[in-house]
């Protein structure tokens, strides 16, 4: 585990090298009198996934949607490869905390939308689709609708969504949130399995600490409101290990502690 | 009533015998059951109020049957339907087209919505029967003036229903579309418009039904015809059962045209409420 305080947190955030992929800068929100987000300087590197943990209202799902361009920053810019954002782009695929899942169109077309909307043709975008369906351990529901399926299984369905249209960077609002225990821990590892073999840039919103610890390359930790960053945490958990083991790693268990007791002064 | 259900429920300790099948059978449709239980009662009910009799103007419900069947084998439901469905098959075609467009451009626009919205929320809560005179007055006794009848009670619904879906069309999926760069076009045709149009059945529904509503007082009001003149003028001849068999026509066609209309939208607009 590697701890980069607060006060080195920008040197070391705004490292240069070709590596990053997302750059925040100076970034600060307001929801009219409300201050969100204060001056937030953020290197995402490339290939790695990268968690926004905080107390709930630390304004982290804000700073990802500000990131996919879906509501525009009061101050300051966001860059992704080197190309400041004005919107959304298709370098960047969301999944949304409550799914987003049409529910008149079967996971097959849901998979597809994002294609379907950039106007491929229907037997190419469906065999992209039903590769990623099966990425996801969905196949043979491909014309199921959502309602016939269970909070994890939905989920898969937005992650293979973001996943078919090919985006370097992926942001993840909660995904696990509306999913019970059980197939959150099952979720999470095949989360990092595809982490592992798609080689995409992950930012990973969350409130879990164990998850945060569990699945990241690199934890950002927001204070509470206005949201600013507090503490950078790298857990270098070995993950070549079972994700049993993981969870019993001496590292592993010192490192949500640690996370723990710095966010303790924010919970009232 | 409930005879079904104890019988169901003996038969499941003899279950090879041929009379635990029949109930089985009738327990698989128990809700068709009921329905048709409580028409039948309703039916019984008539009957016999019929036959009291509460008054000399209010026939049983046989002998209303009976002139039913009469009027559809000697054609005067067809000629009747023919000149009545005119008007409204016209009224409901321009009320769903300009309203659905109307209420679409509203829930989208805040402009359009403060320019119109106040419109149909008066003329919706306006006694239409009222303005019919009005309409006759102008217009005259023609077909404009009974399509005008249909369109006056059949829009505001269909608009303000049309209005209030696609402003609460789920804005995380119009999010969702608008992430994956989504056009104004594709969010409104691929997410708003589906995503609305169970509301905007609704409304269209509604709208049928006021349309109905319309027709039959044009019909009543305006200049007796189609329907309208079947029922007055054997109300005028004291044919009562003919009267009643006529009124009973027009409830019947209005049920099943609305039923048409759901089934429609399952089929066509939301597959997935069809399977389960």
């Amino acid at each position: 585990m590697r701890n980069i305080t607060a006060q080195a947190a920008t040197a070391a955030a705004v490292a240069a090298g070709s590596d990053v992929a997302v750059e925040v800068r100076g970034v600060c929100k307001m929801y009219n009198e409300v201050e969100a987000l204060r001056g937030i300087d953020l290197d995402f590197p490339a290939g790695k996934l990268t968690t926004l943990l905080g107390p709930s209202g630390c304004g982290k799902t804000t700073l990802l949607k500000i990131i996919a361009g879906l509501i525009p920053a009061t101050s300051g810019e966001i860059r992704v490869n080197g190309q400041t954002v004005t919107g959304p782009g298709p370098e960047r695929a969301f999944v949304f905390q409550d799914f987003a899942l049409m529910p008149w169109a079967t996971v097959m077309r849901n998979v597809a939308f994002g294609l379907e909307l950039k106007g491929m043709g229907k037997d190419e975008r469906q065999s992209i689709a039903r590769k990623y369906i099966a990425e996801v351990g969905l196949s043979g529901f491909e014309n199921k609708y959502p309602h016939e399926l269970s909070g994890g299984m939905r989920q898969r369905v937005g992650l293979a969504r973001a996943f078919a249209v090919n985006a370097d960077v992926l942001l993840l609002d909660e995904p696990f949130s509306a999913v019970d225990e059980q197939n959150r821990r099952k979720f999470q590892e095949d989360l990092l399995e595809l982490v592992e073999k798609e080689k995409k840039t992950f930012i990973f919103v969350t409130h879990s600490i164990e998850e945060a610890v569990y699945c990241s390359d690199r934890i950002v930790i927001l204070s509470r409101r206005p949201g600013r960053i507090a503490q950078i945490i790298e857990p270098e958990i070995d993950r070549t290990a079972s994700p049993d083991a993981i969870r019993r790693d001496q590292g592993y268990l010192d490192t949500v502690e640690e996370i723990w007791q710095g966010l303790k002064r924010y919970v009232d | 009533m409930s005879f079904p259900v104890q019988a169901n429920g003996s038969s499941r300790a003899v279950p090879t015998s041929e009379a635990s099948f029949f109930w089985r059978k009738l327990s698989e449709h128990r809700t068709a059951l009921w329905r048709l239980a409580s028409i039948g009662l309703f039916f019984l009910v008539w009957e016999i109020a019929g036959r009291i009799p509460i008054s000399y103007a209010f026939p049983t419900f046989l002998e209303t049957l009976r002139a039913f069947v009469t009027m559809t084998l000697d054609g005067s439901f067809v000629a009747a339907y023919a000149e009545t469905l005119q008007p409204l098959v016209i009224g409901i075609a321009i009320s769903a087209f300009i309203g659905i467009g109307l209420g679409i451009v509203m829930g989208l626009s805040r402009f359009a919505e403060w320019l119109v919205a106040p419109v149909f929320i008066v003329l919706q809560a306006a006694p239409m029967a009222a303005l019919i005179p009005l309409i006759t007055f102008v217009y005259g006794i023609g077909l404009v003036s009974k399509t005008l009848a249909v369109i006056m009670l059949a829009l505001p619904v269909i608009v303000l229903n049309g209005y209030k879906a696609v402003r609460n069309a789920n804005p995380s999926l119009v999010a969702m579309c608008y992430s994956f760069q989504g056009n104004l076009w594709q969010r409104i045709t691929k997410i708003i418009i589906p995503d609305a149009s169970p509301v905007i059945f609704a409304g269209l529904r509604l709208g049928l039904a006021a349309g109905f509503i319309g027709v039959i007082l044009a019909e009543l009001l305006i200049t007796p015809t189609g329907i309208g003149d079947l029922i007055t003028y054997h109300r005028s001849v004291a044919n009562y059962a003919e009267m009643y068999a006529a009124v009973v026509s027009i409830i019947l066609v209005s049920t099943l045209t609305l039923a048409a209309l759901e089934a429609f939208e399952l089929r066509v607009l939301r597959p997935e409420k069809r399977k389960s």
